[in-house]
């Protein structure tokens, strides 16, 4: 945008909203190509703001100016949290860690959807998938399993419980086992490396009308399910998972697929069916494995 | 083995696949019994009458009869108390819902959104449905053993058309969406068979709801006197 425009963003934030808006219709219609690769793009964003699990959150617009379309969304918060650290105030609290799509810390809704509207993670989404002007709304993951703990943040503590109610297998440790020491068919290798993928990111609970956490469970008791590794305690398993995964509160399946169009990981609906399966399979069973 | 399916969202999910399925199963037979309709009224209430006798001499008058009464009443009940504790659990485990309202929001088809109040216009229906065509208490004819009479007195009337067009209506909605989600929450997987399914679905909720429909238009429009 503009200097003067940027200057009165910068000196007056937030709370000046009508101001800005009148400053912003008044050059819109005249700026058109002139603004872009040098100043980069002006967002108004909503943003989810709670100072704590116990306290009343609210919507709270900001504007950000010179965002660049090949930053991505966590630079674009960034550059947020530099001018509200810089003005004396709180900095928007969101997780992250490796901003490489690999550790599924970077959970929020962007838009209604979970990590916004290209099936990645929030720190692999990119600043070019908006325009310049847009109203972006984020939001934290929304889930009873997932208490808000600050602004973006949730607790995906649960997640990591129903892991522990099941999601291993009992191996030997010391030196690593001789690889052709147990065969491993061709696609259940396959089947076996697509489920390990899910990252844990929950973005298939924020995206469950149910608050599910069926397709991330699935993942695991798949994953494991199907390798030679993972047999002893395949029944065990997907009762012991499923167990946890009701007492965290976590909702059931009604077939909607929005978390398999959420994951990040291209975790699929599908698996949802194989776990039933497993389970209702392992009920057959008696019970324990 | 009781508590590990009723229990769990998965197990209980189950059960009302099953118990979804065996009315399923019994709306087939029961939609096609009704088409004797269009026979004529001796070869209707004449049906009408065998479904009474069917096993005899081995077994008594109403018996079979009984015996579909007892698994249905504990199919409905089953789906019902497991659809009812199943929502509200769902509904507990999204306490706060996202402020956007956009486009971006969740695609679902209207069959999916509407099983909750669909089940719920045709838990309703069962009942005025009962009352109307099994005890008579609400049928305007209300002629026991002769059901060709009470029929078309029934749909004869406005109120009786509506009720029942608008419940076949839901029923078609929920048999697109129920079919495939029964299979889905039994495990049923692979793409090949998913194709299949949906078509499946499809299919059968069109033949049912158009079979059973048949009845009140061939009524309304004089086919059937
Ligand atoms: C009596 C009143 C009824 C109520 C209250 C009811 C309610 C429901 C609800 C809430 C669901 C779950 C929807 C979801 O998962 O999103 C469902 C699923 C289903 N319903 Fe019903 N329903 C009723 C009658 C029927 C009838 C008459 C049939 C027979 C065709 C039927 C067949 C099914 C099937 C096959 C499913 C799928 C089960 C699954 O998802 O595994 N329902 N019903
Ligand atoms: S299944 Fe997909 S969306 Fe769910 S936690 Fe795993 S990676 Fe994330
Ligand atoms: S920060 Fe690790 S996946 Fe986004």
């Amino acid at each position: 945008m503009n200097a003067p425009h940027s200057t009165s963003d910068r000196t007056q934030p937030g709370a000046t909203d009508d101001a800005e808006t009148t400053d912003g219709a008044a050059h819109g219609t005249t700026d058109g190509a002139a603004h872009g690769a040098t100043d980069g793009m002006e967002l108004t964003l909503r943003i989810w703001r709670q100072p704590g699990p116990e306290e009343q959150g609210a919507m709270t617009t900001y504007r950000v100016t010179g965002i660049s379309p090949d930053m991505s969304f966590l630079d674009m918060l960034d550059t947020l949290n530099e001018r509200l650290i810089a003005e004396g105030d709180e900095p928007v609290a969101f997780d992250h860690d490796c901003r490489e799509g690999i550790c599924g810390a970077c959970g929020m809704v962007i838009n209604g959807q979970a990590h916004g509207p290209q099936p990645t993670t929030t720190c692999q989404l990119h600043m070019r998938h908006f325009d310049d002007g847009d109203t972006i709304d984020v939001e934290p993951w929304r889930a009873a399993a997932f208490p808000v703990i600050r602004d973006l943040v949730v607790d995906r503590g649960a997640l990591d419980r129903v892991i522990g109610a099941g999601g291993y297998i009992t191996a030997p440790t010391g030196s690593a086992p001789e690889a052709h020491a147990t065969a491993v068919p061709k696609p259940a290798a396959d089947t076996a490396f697509a489920h390990a993928e899910c990252i844990g990111c929950g973005a298939c609970v924020a995206a469950c009308p149910n608050g599910a956490a069926m397709l991330f469970t699935a993942a695991k008791v798949v994953h494991l399910g199907v390798l030679p590794q993972g047999a002893p305690e395949r029944e065990s398993r997907v009762l012991d998972m499923v167990t946890a995964m009701d007492d965290e509160g976590f909702g059931g399946c009604t077939q909607v697929g929005a978390c398999a169009t959420a994951c990040p990981k291209g975790i699929p609906f599908e698996s949802i069916s194989d776990m039933n399966r497993e389970y209702l399979r392992a009920v057959r069973k008696g019970g324990r494995g | 083995m009781v508590n590990l399916l009723w229990r769990s969202t998965i197990g209980k999910k189950a059960v009302m696949a099953v118990s979804g399925l065996v009315m399923l199963l019994y709306l087939v037979a029961h939609m096609l019994g009704n088409l004797k309709i269009f026979f004529g009224p001796d070869d209707f209430n004449g049906y009408a009458h065998w479904l009474r006798t069917i096993g005899e001499p081995a077994l008594g008058y109403e018996w079979t009869l009984w015996v579909v009464r007892v698994v249905l009443l504990a199919a409905v009940v089953l789906h019902i108390v497991a659809a009812y504790q199943l929502s509200r659990r769902d509904i507990a485990a999204r306490p706060v819902g996202y402020a956007h309202r956009g486009a971006s929001r969740l695609r679902m088809t209207f069959a999916t959104r509407t099983m909750r109040w669909g089940g719920v216009i045709l838990g309703l229906f069962i009942v005025w449905h009962i009352l109307d065509l099994t005890t008579l208490t609400v049928n305007p004819h209300a002629e026991p053993g002769h059901p060709y009479e009470n029929v078309v007195a029934s749909f004869s009337t406005w109120y009786g058309n509506t009720i029942y067009i608008a419940a076949m209506l839901a029923l078609g909605l929920h048999i697109r969406h129920g079919f495939a989600a029964a299979a889905r929450s039994l495990g049923v997987t692979s793409a090949r068979l998913a194709a299949g399914l949906r078509v499946t679905a499809n299919g059968l909720a069109l033949v049912l709801t158009a079979g059973f429909l048949a009845v009140p238009l061939a009524v309304m429009t004089g086919v059937v006197s």
